[in-house]
């Protein structure tokens, strides 16, 4: 497992936390951009805070091919080469290490803060970044006779969450769009530390609340690999049902939304109701629609008797017919096709370079899938194929949903016909000191890392949290530059990232 | 006899106008699955907004406040010139349709200059998105209006819409008259603010092009616009039934009642097109606004042939 200075290990593998150490950070710098130049996608990268005041700069580089992470790290205090000068990848990182350590990466792009953190959350650092006052910040800017600038947010018309974006825009197109959120930071992954508490896993399951099971499955998962504990066979498949659903609800949800927002009625309506049954159906699972309460460290916390699969599978059947006359309308309808083409594309090499990962890097033709690529629970006994198309725009980002909502609702049935018996819950022990492990998991929205260590109390003293939005919200500023000013809302939609998930 | 017939029927634009939209609010929820709101909501509407204050921002001047005034001024003098149901509108003299046009000119110039007065980036990208659109809808409407114009050999609207009848649709003028109403159907769309060209119902500021002009109206100036949009498309309307379908019964109350009808089943379409249809991506719309007027001037050539 040692190669002379990094770890290579696989999703969800407890190591030492010393033993990726590399000796300074021009070799961590190069050994970070070699990886990422052999095919590597950085998945985290952060400072981790060790004892009298050093940080411990960390990155983890994902290799999509392999199925293995690779770790580097090494001490850093207070400044260091930014990688993002030579890896886009890295831009958004280095801004969040740079606001929660006082750590400056020196030569980065665009150094500000990505969120604007209050009193309580701030880091332990002197020198926080962070401004004092929600909202003011530098904002890239354009000067010109046929530029104005269009600010949209942080209070929107609608009832959605607060995020600001500010456009570059001559006449009716965009030249250039920013995002600046950071209005939902709640100190999520301070709150984690000292722990596993009483509390702890409610802060996973609301760190984005449509993906509850996506991210305390992650973190389960992280607390299972450092305190050694089993999951039975059934607890997996509980799990995996779960995740799914979760899947198959919030991609029904948006492909209604898709519709709506181009104004197109009917798979709105039938979508929004849709979406209501499938969230029942994890009320079933668990009497929560949102599957709060359900995954739990060692297992599931309900189990399925006969009575509810024969109900889920009633229900599953229902769905899956409802959902394709309701999708089908949005394909045959010429109107709604004209706008989906064509708009907000990537291309597949933007995609690899800024690191997009889920349905939208799956939409560039991008098959990166942590399901798959990175097997974890019931996914290394049960494969779910990768769903990918090549346009990268708007109808590539709904069309990947369809699939998805296709494989996944028919693994949900091939589960429930083979559950497997068992007990559904393992006690959990204490978690080993000094250790540290990489929980990968496919949300609805792409791969959810979860970064964990412990100190020698056998308590967390780092974690990290990154949602699949905290990599997907550059894809979208860059999905919008040459269009239209009033696709944007379109665009977003088909994205559909978390506000709460990025400002934690 | 002229004058009552006249006064009855804005007597009942005033009244019936914000029905057009229970219709095609209750339409879209047939479709949806929906049971729609009450059919007094609009005016129930209306009414809350007349008993609020209104919100003036410190940055707009006295245009601000003339926006809805004039908007509702200018649509009401319109309505008075517009006929229904074949019967002759409160006023007439010849030449009254290119009044009528300029006059929905008038309201639209003082509600974008409005718009522009609140120093918003939304609202001057709504009235640029506004001036540009109904500069394109705006021939295609004064075209209809003179063909049809030439068709009857009347120059006022009153005289135009008596010699439209059910008989017309057979004469040499019919194809023209069929052009002529698809192309007041896409005005009436455009300027009503009605899918495919604009949605009412979003709430994304950024592809709103009607709507995101009155964001900063409150009140009793809201509910003014609100009615004028109303009265407006009772209006356009009018003019479209009065072309597309000139049912003649003998008696002048059965043609006014068809005329009432004939405004609903115009709501209904629309309702119908809104849920059987997304909305054109805005660089589409001047093409569709566009393929209206060449309907028109189409129309024009086959009457004056």
């Amino acid at each position: 497992m040692l190669h002379d200075q990094y770890v290579t290990v696989h999703n969800s593998q407890a190591f030492d936390c010393d033993e990726s150490l590399l000796p300074d950070l021009e070799r961590f710098r190069q050994a970070v951009l070699e990886a990422v130049a052999k095919g590597g996608r950085i998945a985290a990268l952060s400072a981790r805070p060790v004892n009298d005041g050093d940080s411990r700069i960390v990155a983890v580089v994902a290799f999509d091919a392999e199925g293995v992470l690779q770790v580097f790290s090494s001490p850093v205090a207070g400044e260091y080469p930014a990688i993002a000068a030579d890896c886009p990848q890295a831009h958004w990182f280095e801004r969040d290490l740079w606001e929660q350590r006082g750590i400056v990466p020196l030569g980065h792009p665009w150094l500000k803060p990505i969120r604007f953190s209050h009193a309580c959350s701030r880091g332990e650092a002197a020198d926080d970044p962070s401004p004092a006052t929600c909202g003011v910040t530098d904002f890239f800017s354009m000067s010109g006779e046929e530029v104005h600038e269009v600010a949209v947010g942080p209070v929107h018309a609608g009832i959605i969450e607060p995020g600001h974006f500010r456009f570059q825009c001559q006449g009716e197109s965009v030249y250039h769009l920013e995002i600046s959120l950071g209005y939902q930071h709640r100190g999520i992954e301070r709150a984690m530390l000292g722990g596993p508490a009483v509390r702890t896993i409610h802060y996973v399951e609301t760190a984005s609340g449509d993906t509850s099971i996506g991210h305390a499955m992650a973190y389960c998962r992280g607390v299972e690999s450092l305190s050694g504990t089993h999951v039975s066979p059934r607890a997996q498949v509980i799990r995996g049902i779960a995740l799914e659903l979760e899947r198959v609800a919030n991609h029904v949800g948006d492909l209604g939304a898709l519709a709506g927002d181009v104004g197109y009625l009917p798979t709105m309506s039938y979508c929004g109701r849709i979406r209501g049954d499938v969230l029942n159906m994890t009320a079933v699972l668990c009497g929560n629609r949102f599957g709060r309460g359900l995954v739990r460290p060692g297992g599931v916390a309900f189990d399925l008797d006969d009575e509810a699969v024969r109900q889920l599978t009633r229900r599953l059947k229902s769905a899956a017919k409802d959902t394709r006359v309701a999708v089908d309308l949005l394909w045959e309808s010429p109107s709604v096709m004209a706008r989906f083409d064509r708009t907000g594309a990537l291309s597949p090499e933007l995609c690899n370079e800024i690191g997009l990962v889920g349905p939208a890097a799956r939409a560039c033709g991008v098959p990166r899938d942590v399901r798959r690529d990175f097997p974890f629970g019931i996914f290394r006994f049960a494969q779910i194929p990768v769903s990918t198309w090549d346009s990268g725009d708007v109808f590539g980002r709904a069309y990947v949903r369809w699939l998805e909502i296709q494989r996944s609702l028919a693994f949900i049935q091939e589960q429930l016909d083979a559950l497997p018996p068992g007990q559904i819950l393992s006690p959990v022990g204490a978690l080993a000191p000094n250790r540290f492990s990489v929980a990968l998991t496919e949300g609805w929205r792409g791969e959810i890392c979860h970064v964990l260590s412990t100190g020698p109390d056998g308590k967390f003293d780092w974690y990290k949290i990154f949602d699949p939005s905290f990599h997907n919200w550059f894809g979208l500023a860059m999905a919008l530059r040459n269009q239209q000013i009033s696709d944007f809302p379109l665009c977003n939609k088909s994205f559909n990232l978390s506000y709460c998930g990025h400002d934690l | 006899m002229l004058a009552i017939s006249g006064i009855v029927q804005i007597v009942l634009a005033l009244v019936l106008a914000p029905l057009l939209q229970s219709i095609i609010n209750r339409t879209k929820a047939v479709f949806a699955g929906r049971r729609g709101q009450p059919w007094l909501q609009p005016y129930r509407e209306l009414w809350k907004l007349v008993q609020k204050g209104t919100v003036y921002s410190r940055t707009t001047t006295a245009v601000f406040v003339a926006g809805p005034i004039v908007g509702i001024a200018a649509v009401g003098l319109a309505l008075a010139l517009v006929p229904i149901g074949g019967w002759p509108a409160l006023l007439s003299f010849p030449g009254d349709f290119l009044l009528v046009a300029y006059l929905l000119g008038v309201g639209r110039f003082f509600l974008v200059s409005a718009a522009l007065d609140t120093g918003s980036s939304f609202e001057g990208m709504g009235a640029s998105r506004e001036v540009l659109f109904s500069a394109l809808a705006e021939p295609a409407l004064l075209l209809s209006l003179t063909a049809l114009a030439a068709a009857s050999h009347s120059a006022s609207l009153t005289g135009i819409y008596a010699a439209i009848d059910s008989g017309m649709p057979a004469t040499a003028a019919g194809p023209a008259i069929f052009l002529i109403t698809g192309a007041m159907f896409v005005v009436f769309l455009a300027e009503n603010a009605r899918i495919p060209v604009d949605d009412p119902n979003t709430h994304l500021e950024l592809t709103m092009i009607h709507e995101v002009m009155v964001l900063d109206h409150s009140g009793p100036d809201f509910a003014l616009i609100q009615y004028a949009a109303q009265l407006k498309m009772w209006l356009l309307g009018s003019l479209l039934l009065g072309a597309a379908a000139p049912f003649r019964f003998g008696s002048a109350w059965l043609d006014l009642l068809a005329g009432l009808v004939g405004l609903g089943a115009i709501a209904v379409l629309v309702g119908i097109v809104e849920s059987s249809m997304a909305r054109l991506r805005l660089v589409r719309v001047p093409q569709f606004l566009i393929a209206a007027s060449i309907l028109s001037i189409v129309a024009l050539f086959l009457v004056m042939r």
